[in-house]
């Protein structure tokens, strides 16, 4: 989970034992090559052929990066996760940093309830946390149905086309703003106390502490959050997914682009264009998680 | 791990804030909101879940009645689902934990050639996000017919990559060099020396590990919906999602009631775990969010 900030912990003089180091870690590499560099590799083997109605499957070379570059159906589903990645990301960062400042002020009662009951969405799977949001989404028996009934109303179905993305950006801001708020949290415990003693004797108000100490102390927590935000933007599925079983006509095949991939290899059969598609998403995610992760950090040196 | 949690001296309490209680407040109702909506409903029929509102109980209660229906519903799909989702976690996320402590005791307790290059590798995985590769794997699997085996679940299940980086920096610290150098001295063998000594010291981390892969391997929805096309081996979110589009299907049987308790019963076993084992949590957190 933690990615590229992690450095090698601190070396002591360990032990030279030759190659029993190596003995231990064996298993784990053996199906890390099994289940991770292998379909890499496979995938990038499967993009540069192409399967013809006549004749079978033929080299093509970059044939399908070229084909996928111009199809508009995977910048459609690109713009879209970019658009929710930008709205989205900052909002849910935003209410978990409040949050986590709000919990490590001790100015309030019962803070284990509050820090319990924020994070405990991340327990519940994304199936689960789709089906309940969107029986509650519904019009039918959900909470707008109730409330249009009430009120005599009709509500924008939140379910439509025009608002389904920001009805998933909701789940996906419910599911991971309390394991957010926890990052920071922890990242908060560890400011030694003298720092705050200092200001408190130099009259800081709290609302200045927090500008001067506590927010540059998270700035790496808030990076790597970042980070990890924007690469789960980029897989957005689950959600689109389980919610395209209950309306069919506001989210199409190519939603997101792992939407695209899946449906090109599932109901399609294009296995050679979806690893292509797959590999070019994996590109870009790396790529501005890297940028992020640079800057980030260029900024935390100044 | 344990550093991140108790480097503070207390310091007098300053005054509760109006403001920030309300505005927690509000945060909580909105995170338990879908949670007892869940509760609420699953003690309704049907019929009633169309007819009553959303977030209070109706006349009858009728969450027993549910559970036994969702329990015996196509022959008791439900049974088999979780045991196939207790099978993944057990052997997936038991194994992943395994795997990720012996791996991160070798890289934390020895030197070895290759061992820069092995642990750049590794971290490079951790930025490969894991849907990203479900198709490349499917594909591949698929060549290899393991596809619709439990086999496509839990092989690629048993890799964890934060979780022997979480074990690893764990392990520096946990475990004195003096102590496996004295065991070496008494004439004990490696494995013997890791069984004995080293396991006990690395509990802790070993037991954080296993709850993050735990709660990962329980709730896996895309990896099993690419594997598996047959019902007989899915866990219980693909089949949960299953019974949901049935529902939504012309034609298909709507078993609403039986979604929302199902989803109920699949939630309860994983936020127990939460809620009971929340400590490891929060030093498995601390120890990612920190910079080492």
């Amino acid at each position: 989970m933690t990615t590229m900030s992690m450095r090698a912990p601190r070396r002591r003089a360990a032990p030279s034992r030759g190659w029993t180091g190596l003995a231990f870690l064996a298993p784990f590499l053996l199906v890390f090559l099994f289940v991770l560099v292998a379909p890499v590799v496979y995938s990038l083997g499967l993009s540069l052929f192409r399967e013809r109605l006549i004749g079978g499957t033929s080299f093509v070379g970059l044939a399908n990066y070229v084909q996928a570059l111009q199809d508009p159906k995977l910048w459609d589903g690109f713009l879209r996760v970019l658009l929710f990645l930008v709205v989205q990301v900052p909002i849910m960062l935003g209410l978990a940093l409040i949050a986590a400042l709000a919990l490590d002020s001790a100015r309030l009662r019962f803070p284990a309830f509050y820090r319990i009951s924020i994070f405990l969405p991340y327990a519940v799977p994304a199936v689960v946390a789709t089906l309940m949001w969107g029986f509650m989404y519904g019009t039918r028996f959900g909470l707008v149905g109730n409330i249009d009934r009430a009120f005599g109303i009709t509500l924008p179905d939140p379910l439509g086309g025009g608002l389904v993305l920001v009805s998933i950006g909701n789940i996906v801001t419910w599911s991971f703003v309390g394991y957010n708020m926890l990052i920071f949290y922890s990242a908060l415990r560890v400011i030694p106390t003298d720092l705050y003693e200092a200001a408190e004797l130099d009259g800081a108000s709290p609302f200045r502490i927090v500008r001067a100490i506590k927010i540059p102390a998270l700035r790496q927590s808030i990076v790597i959050a970042t980070v990890f935000s924007i690469i789960g933007s980029f897989q957005l599925f689950n959600e689109p997914n389980i919610l395209s079983s209950i309306v069919p006509n506001s989210i199409s095949t190519y939603f997101t682009p792992n939407m695209y991939a899946y449906n090109l290899s599932f109901a399609g059969q294009q296995y050679n264009y979806a690893a292509t598609v797959a590999i070019i998403m994996g590109v870009i995610t790396a790529a501005i998680a890297y940028v992020v992760q640079l800057r980030g950090s260029r900024a935390e040196n100044r | 791990m344990s550093a991140a949690s108790s480097t503070r001296s207390p310091r007098r309490r300053p005054r509760n804030s109006v403001l920030l209680t309300v505005f927690m407040t509000l945060f909580v109702v909105y995170t338990l909101l879908p949670l007892f909506w869940l509760v609420v409903n699953s003690t309704k029929t049907q019929p009633e879940l169309f007819a009553s509102f959303g977030l209070w109980f109706s006349d009858g209660f009728h969450l027993f009645d549910n559970i036994g229906r969702v329990l015996t519903y196509q022959d008791g799909i439900f049974l088999r689902w979780l045991g196939n989702t207790l099978l993944y976690v057990v052997v997936g996320a038991g194994g992943a934990t395994l795997l990720a402590t012996l791996g991160g005791y070798g890289l934390a307790k020895f030197r070895f050639p290759g061992k820069r290059a092995i642990f750049a590798i590794i971290l490079g995985a951790t930025a490969v996000p894991g849907t990203a590769l479900a198709v490349p794997t499917f594909l591949m699997f698929s060549q290899l017919g393991l596809t619709n085996t439990p086999w496509a679940i839990i092989l690629p299940s048993l890799i964890s990559p934060f979780g022997l980086y979480l074990v690893w920096t764990f392990a520096v610290d946990a475990i004195p060099d003096e102590l496996l150098e004295a065991a070496r001295i008494d004439g004990a063998g490696e494995i013997r020396i890791f069984f004995s000594v080293a396991a006990r010291l690395l509990a802790p981390g070993f037991a954080t590990v296993l709850l993050l892969t735990t709660v990962a391997t329980w709730n896996n929805y895309f990896l099993p919906l690419i594997m598996l096309s047959r019902p007989e081996w899915y866990p219980l979110t693909v089949g949960l999602n299953q019974w949901n589009a049935q529902s939504t299907t012309v034609g298909g049987e709507a078993v609403y009631d039986l979604v929302i308790t199902g989803s109920l019963l699949a939630i309860v076993p994983i936020v127990a775990a939460f809620l009971f084992l929340q400590r490891y949590w929060q030093s498995g957190l601390a120890a990612g969010a920190v910079k080492q």
